[in-house]
């Protein structure tokens, strides 16, 4: 097969970009992002996302996923496909946006992950209002990001790609200060 | 000196310390004004004004005196108050605000001109002559009248700023606030308690008292255990809350790096804290206050409550021959205290004439100290007694006039306290901050029990404004001691007498002050600059006011009190400002031929966000000018290649897509065609122009918006304003699609043939016409092609998906220098927009209508728009606005600078004369001379004339002439190939 | 300051963005007396203040906000779209 014309990159060098202790910073990989934006009504669209990808259409600040992947609730009337490529028989239902490279997601877990999001966002992180597969809108690092809770201690942190290099920068940063002071 | 027993330090290590050069030690537990003391250091300072030495005053952040610098270098701390300094081996401290030395200060003379440097003394005196103020007089008294001095290097601490989240916020660690906390942590409230001190207490840290027949410190400790041992208890200690805000905020600032010599790298000097809680308790204690008699502010002076905390917490006698002067029954401690460790008290002095004792010590009821002796440390106390004059041979004096509760907090939200006539204090007024109690020595209950008791009961209100069950309690035995406090604020007599000690204000300076009609608290304040250091007036605002009542003839409740405002404590601007220093500056946005650009040695500069290439420097161009006019000479006659993904692109759908675009945009979009692009012009509210771009229609109701880099974020703002609040029926989705494309500008007479090799199809006008767009496809990558063009020639922006950006733009450059062409940066794109008279935002800068930029034939007159109201004022259509125009020079000088004035060629160049401005020039290498666009009342009509440009700063006059605004084929034969 | 977003829940000022008085605009393309003080005639009120608020930082909502200029108190929050202002 001959040299594709055009070769893709990412914004960010996949994977481990910073482990410390326990806790560490991956660049994940670059899924197929989809926006699906409803407009008046969103029942056509819940209906047509259970039925062609199984999914159930989350609530605000929700998240469901499946093996085949994932919905993301991403604002006002907006949700974000992630993981498969979207069936065109969603068009009836939504404006699909392709997404894919619009982002760039980077994945914290670990027993500081949480001290280290206190001091890039004014999200409160705690159980109650952040509980597991809770997601939100927020600025990460001054930045107007999504921020993911995917596990007790893992997050992900979604900014547009052109920031990337400003959020690992700045997780890296905060990681090794909040480090240094668990280490007194 | 350190006594042979008792307090909380750690006697079995030594801490090795020096201050002014001087090596000394102490104990961990110790602060640095505890092992000052400790080691005998009587004078720690000299004062801000009369240079006077000053010793310890207190033992908390309320210090007035003891400011010391910490550190040297670019790591130099000025300020540090030693009350607050923990103590740690290989600390260096230096004395502030005297030279030569702190035992001989030239400045002292000062002190002799006493009388002429009082309260608005700047204000009267150095008025004349005017001038002498910036070079003389400024700088004179900010050298005498100073502080410690920052180092003037770039500061090299990290500090970092944090947000935290609870239920139930607790301000202060002593027996009520950490009664709280065990309450709401029992209920299971998320609780966050901020004490001050490195250990939490309070004052039981400093006090010989008992709790449930214990020592009160056991009772700290097991509560301090049970709380560490609940998850939902964050106990921050160091961390002093310093304000309120609105909706349950509060900013603290925590030290996180100061008890060290050896920080680790990245640990942070300081974190400042933004605290969301949903209720909060105020539990900060109460300040002691002093008496104001003469010369009170020598060293070894210092509140009787600070003595306590020397003599019981950190073990260290203050002086030989120790006497107590108080106003109330709490002063009384102090002598027992110091009797019980051995120290000789010469005497107990009590103004209250009825008062009594059972200590066994010479004692004076009825008696206040008239003065204070020994210059470099005190060494007698005269005192007026019922029975005549008394001098004690003393070198330490404690002296209570009495508590204030610390209800600084309740006040930031606009709260002011009430008058208490009982406790003669200021206490705080209930409800004023939503969702705050107060409890403990902040309300004005002294005793422990009553604080224990008060706690518990602030925190079953707050446990119930959080829907939480109050948990039973049995409340333990404690202190129940007597206060009895009658107000003196000033001993009657001659010379001077201290209120502030840290701004150096005598009670003179306050009737002074009065005397001249400054009678509200705030003006005198400011005249006499009292409770403005860097303590606030923590200690002496009450003593100035009721002064300033007593010269005005008012009681202190209707004299009042100043206002507190955030921060209590001083909070470093490094943390205020923590992170932003270098690449935390500000995000940075990267384009994905970033690295590529660098690889070709771009010097990158920024656009807002954004780093964008000036230009591409080749071997052998030593300005960046040649690069410039080389690449401008690439699109003019070859083909040029610059990254435009910068630019905003907006995703619009939607049944009412079409219409919508013709509500935001002066002309009309419903009528474009499928496939084709329209420039459009919109305006803001007011009627001046937001913004311009081009849009094309790509589906039915599907189109792409281009905003410029500038505005992208104000546009994609403004109309989710629309769409939501304007016509919130309409079926418009709007979607920000700038960071999913990857844009490159390619212009030039080649790129036709270039983008015809590299898409291996045919790009003729008959299959893309001039704004036109179509679907393209490289090697499988969709992606999408716009003949548009901002440089006049024939030029197309190609976009594909962003992680395909940095091979296009290397493979488009490739193409491109092969054909005699290669990449242009932002200076040659505005050189061929200038050309082209083409607008950027130093044209659209926001004062400026469609009719400025001649734009007004794209407001259309048959439909209607956004602001079309606004934009029809007479006063934005006159003739005589002032209106874009082209220039160039005429004359021997050929320099335009943008920011010039325009004249008349006879009128004095003055503002009153101005015909206009320059907003942009450049060095046209097509055209071989200066070109520039500005703005010209009456401009257009103009075209011809001869003009005076003047700019004052760089000082060039150029004669200009005023031309069209398009210098380079105004046919557009160019772009359309 | 802290605002509840009935989409978001209780967040941080910096999120939100200032997007004006909360005001009947005028009908029409003609100026006249209407769009003056619309345009110009603001009122300061001290007290009960209507204003759109963006959600800018969150979820993008624009929403229509009543509070209290001298307390700061939050009366409401609302949704702009559909809050019929
Ligand atoms: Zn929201």
């Amino acid at each position: 097969m001959a040299e594709p014309m055009l070769k893709a990159q990412n914004a960010l060098p996949q994977g481990e970009a910073l482990v410390l202790g326990d806790t560490r910073i991956d660049v994940l990989p670059m899924p197929r992002m989809t926006s699906l934006m409803p407009g008046p009504g969103h029942a056509a669209l819940a209906k047509a996302l259970r039925k062609h990808h199984g999914l159930d259409l989350p609530d605000p600040g929700g998240r469901v996923s499946s093996d085949e992947g994932e919905c993301l609730w991403f604002g006002l009337g907006q949700y974000m496909l992630i993981g498969p490529a979207p069936s065109p028989l969603l068009a009836g239902a939504a404006t699909l946006t392709e997404q894919s490279d619009a982002w760039t997601s980077v994945l914290l877990e670990g027993p500081l992950a949480r001290q280290v999001l206190a001091r890039l966002t004014p999200l409160d992180l705690r159980d109650a209002s952040l509980p597991l597969g809770a997601t939100a809108r927020s600025e990460i690092a001054h930045m107007m990001g999504s921020l993911t809770r995917v596990g007790s201690e893992a997050f992900r942190l979604m900014v547009f790609r052109s920031m990337a290099q400003t959020l690992l920068h700045e997780l890296k940063d905060t990681l090794e200060a909040v480090a240094a002071r668990q280490a007194l | 000196m350190r006594l042979s027993k008792g307090g909380r330090i750690d006697r079995s290590r030594a801490v090795s310390f020096t201050f002014d050069g001087r090596a000394l030690s102490g104990h961990p537990g110790d602060t640095l004004a505890s092992a000052l003391l400790a080691s005998g250091q009587k004078v720690v300072g000299r004062s801000f004004k009369y240079h006077r030495p000053r010793g310890v005053f207190s033992a908390g952040s309320e210090e007035p005196n003891a400011l010391v610098t910490l550190g040297a270098g670019a790591r130099r701390e000025p300020n540090v108050r030693a009350t607050m300094q923990e103590l740690f081996d290989g600390l260096e401290a230096q004395s502030q605000n005297c030279w030569p030395s702190l035992d001989w200060d030239l400045l002292e003379v000062n002190d002799l001109f006493a009388d002429f440097l009082g309260a608005g003394f700047y204000y009267k005196t150095f008025m004349w002559p005017r001038k002498a103020w910036e070079w003389l007089y400024e700088p004179a008294i900010r050298r005498a009248a100073g502080l410690g001095a920052l180092s003037g290097q770039p500061d090299p601490e990290p500090n970092e700023k944090a947000f935290a989240h609870c239920d139930l916020l607790v301000i202060g660690g002593g027996p009520a606030g950490l009664m709280v906390a065990l309450q709401a942590g029992r209920a299971g409230a998320d609780v966050i308690l901020c004490d001050e001190d490195h250990e939490p207490g309070g004052r039981l840290l400093s006090e010989v008292e008992e709790i449930a027949g214990a020592p009160a410190m056991e009772w700290v400790a097991a509560t301090l255990a049970e709380l560490e041992a609940m998850d939902n208890v964050r106990i921050m200690i160091r961390t002093t809350v310093t304000g309120v805000y609105d909706q349950g905020t509060f900013g603290a600032l925590e030290r996180v790096g100061r008890h060290m010599k050896h920080r680790p790298g990245p640990l942070p000097l300081d974190c400042f804290w933004r605290i969301a809680a949903k209720a909060s308790v105020l539990a900060a204690g109460a300040l002691e206050r002093p008496v104001a008699f003469q010369d009170n502010d020598r060293p070894g002076v210092m509140l009787a409550g600070a003595m306590r905390s020397y003599l019981n917490r950190y073990a260290v006698a203050p002086g030989d021959a120790v006497t107590v002067f108080g106003n109330n029954d709490d002063a009384h401690r102090t002598a027992r205290d110091l009797l019980a460790a051995g120290v000789h008290v010469a005497g107990l002095v009590d103004s209250r004439p009825g008062a009594a004792t059972d200590l066994d010590l010479p004692f004076y009821a009825g008696a206040q100290v008239t003065r204070a002796s020994g210059r470099m440390g005190l060494e007698a106390v005269s005192i007026r007694t019922p029975s005549g004059e008394v001098k004690l041979q003393s070198d330490a004096l404690a002296v209570s006039g009495g508590w204030n509760p610390s209800l600084h907090l309740t006040c930031h939200l606009n709260g002011r306290p009430e008058w208490s006539e009982t406790l003669a204090a200021f206490l705080p007024r209930p409800g004023v901050v939503p969702g705050m109690q107060v409890a403990g020595a902040a309300t004005g209950i002294f005793t422990t029990a009553g604080c224990l008791a008060s706690g518990a009961e602030a925190a079953g209100k707050a446990l119930e404004t959080l829907g939480l069950s109050v948990p039973p309690l049995d409340l333990p035995q404690a202190g129940e001691q007597g206060y009895g406090v009658q107000p003196l604020w000033a001993v009657a007599g001659n010379g001077r007498a201290w209120l502030d000690l840290a701004n150096d204000v005598t009670v003179k300076d306050v009737r002074q002050a009065a005397s001249e009609n400054f009678r509200s608290v705030e003006h005198m304040k400011r005249y006499t600059t009292q409770g403005m250091a860097p303590d606030q007036g923590k200690i002496s605002n009450l003593g100035a006011m009721a002064v300033l009542a007593d010269a005005t003839g008012r009681d202190v409740a209707a004299t009042g009190i100043t206002t507190y405002r955030p921060p209590y404590v001083p909070v470093p601007i490094a943390a205020l400002g923590a992170g932003g220093k270098g690449k935390g500056f500000a995000p940075e946005r990267l384009t994905t031929s970033h690295a590529q650009s660098l690889a070709m040695s771009a010097p990158m500069i920024e656009a807002g966000l954004w780093y964008r290439p000036s230009y591409f420097p080749r071997t052998g161009e030593k300005h960046w000018r040649q690069s410039c006019d080389r690449e401008v000479a690439h699109v003019r006659e070859a083909v040029g290649v610059a990254d435009v993904s910068t630019l905003g692109k907006i995703d619009l759908q939607g049944r009412d897509a079409a219409r919508f675009l013709d509500l935001v945009y002066t002309n009309t979009f419903s009528t474009l065609k499928e496939g084709r692009a329209r420039y459009g012009v919109m305006l803001r509210e007011d009627g001046h122009v937001m913004d311009d771009g081009t849009t094309a229609r790509i589906g039915p109701e599907h189109f792409v918006m281009t905003t410029t880099t500038a505005a992208a974020g104000e546009v994609m703002g403004h109309l989710e304003f629309v769409s939501q609040v304007l016509v919130p029926g309409w079926d418009v989705r709007l979607i920000s699609v700038t960071e999913q494309w990857a844009q490159f500008a390619v212009a030039g007479p080649q790129s036709r043939a270039l983008l015809e090799e590299l898409l291996g199809r045919d790009l003729s006008d008959a299959a893309l016409s001039f704004m036109g767009t179509m679907p393209i496809e490289i090697g499988g990558v969709e992606g999408r092609l716009f003949r548009i063009s901002f440089s006049g020639e024939l030029a197309y922006e190609i976009a594909v998906p962003a992680r395909y950006g940095e091979s296009l733009f290397t493979r488009l450059v490739g193409m491109a220098e092969a054909r005699g062409g290669g990449a242009y940066g932002m200076e040659a794109l505005n050189v061929l927009r200038i050309e082209k008279g083409f607008l950027t935002h130093a044209e659209l800068h926001g004062r400026t209508t469609a009719f400025d930029l001649g734009l007004e034939r794209w407001m259309s007159p048959s439909k209607s728009f956004i602001c079309k109201a606004a934009a029809s004022r007479p006063g934005l259509l006159a003739e005589d606005r002032e209106r874009l125009i082209g220039l160039r020079p005429v004359g021997a000088s050929k320099m335009i600078p943008p920011g010039a004035f325009l004249f008349n060629e006879g009128d004095e160049a003055v503002r009153e004369n101005a015909q206009g401005y320059v907003t942009s020039s450049c060095y046209s290498p097509t055209l071989g001379e200066t070109i520039a666009l500005g703005f010209l009342k009456s401009g257009p009509e103009r075209i011809g004339e001869h003009l005076r440009l003047v700019d004052h700063l760089r000082e060039a006059v150029t004669i200009c002439e005023v031309c069209e605004t398009c210098f380079l084929d105004p046919e557009g034969e160019r772009t359309r190939g | 300051m802290r605002m509840t977003c009935p989409l978001c829940g209780a967040r941080d000022l910096r999120e939100f963005t200032f997007r004006g008085a909360a005001l009947a605009r005028p009908e029409g393309d003609d100026w006249n007396e209407a769009w003056h003080d619309y345009l110009h005639l603001r009122d300061n009120p001290a007290g009960e203040s209507r204003e759109y608020w963006a959600h800018a930082a969150g979820c993008g909502a624009v929403l229509l906000v009543t509070r209290d200029t001298r307390t700061h108190e939050i009366f409401a929050v609302e949704q702009a779209r559909g809050a019929g202002a």
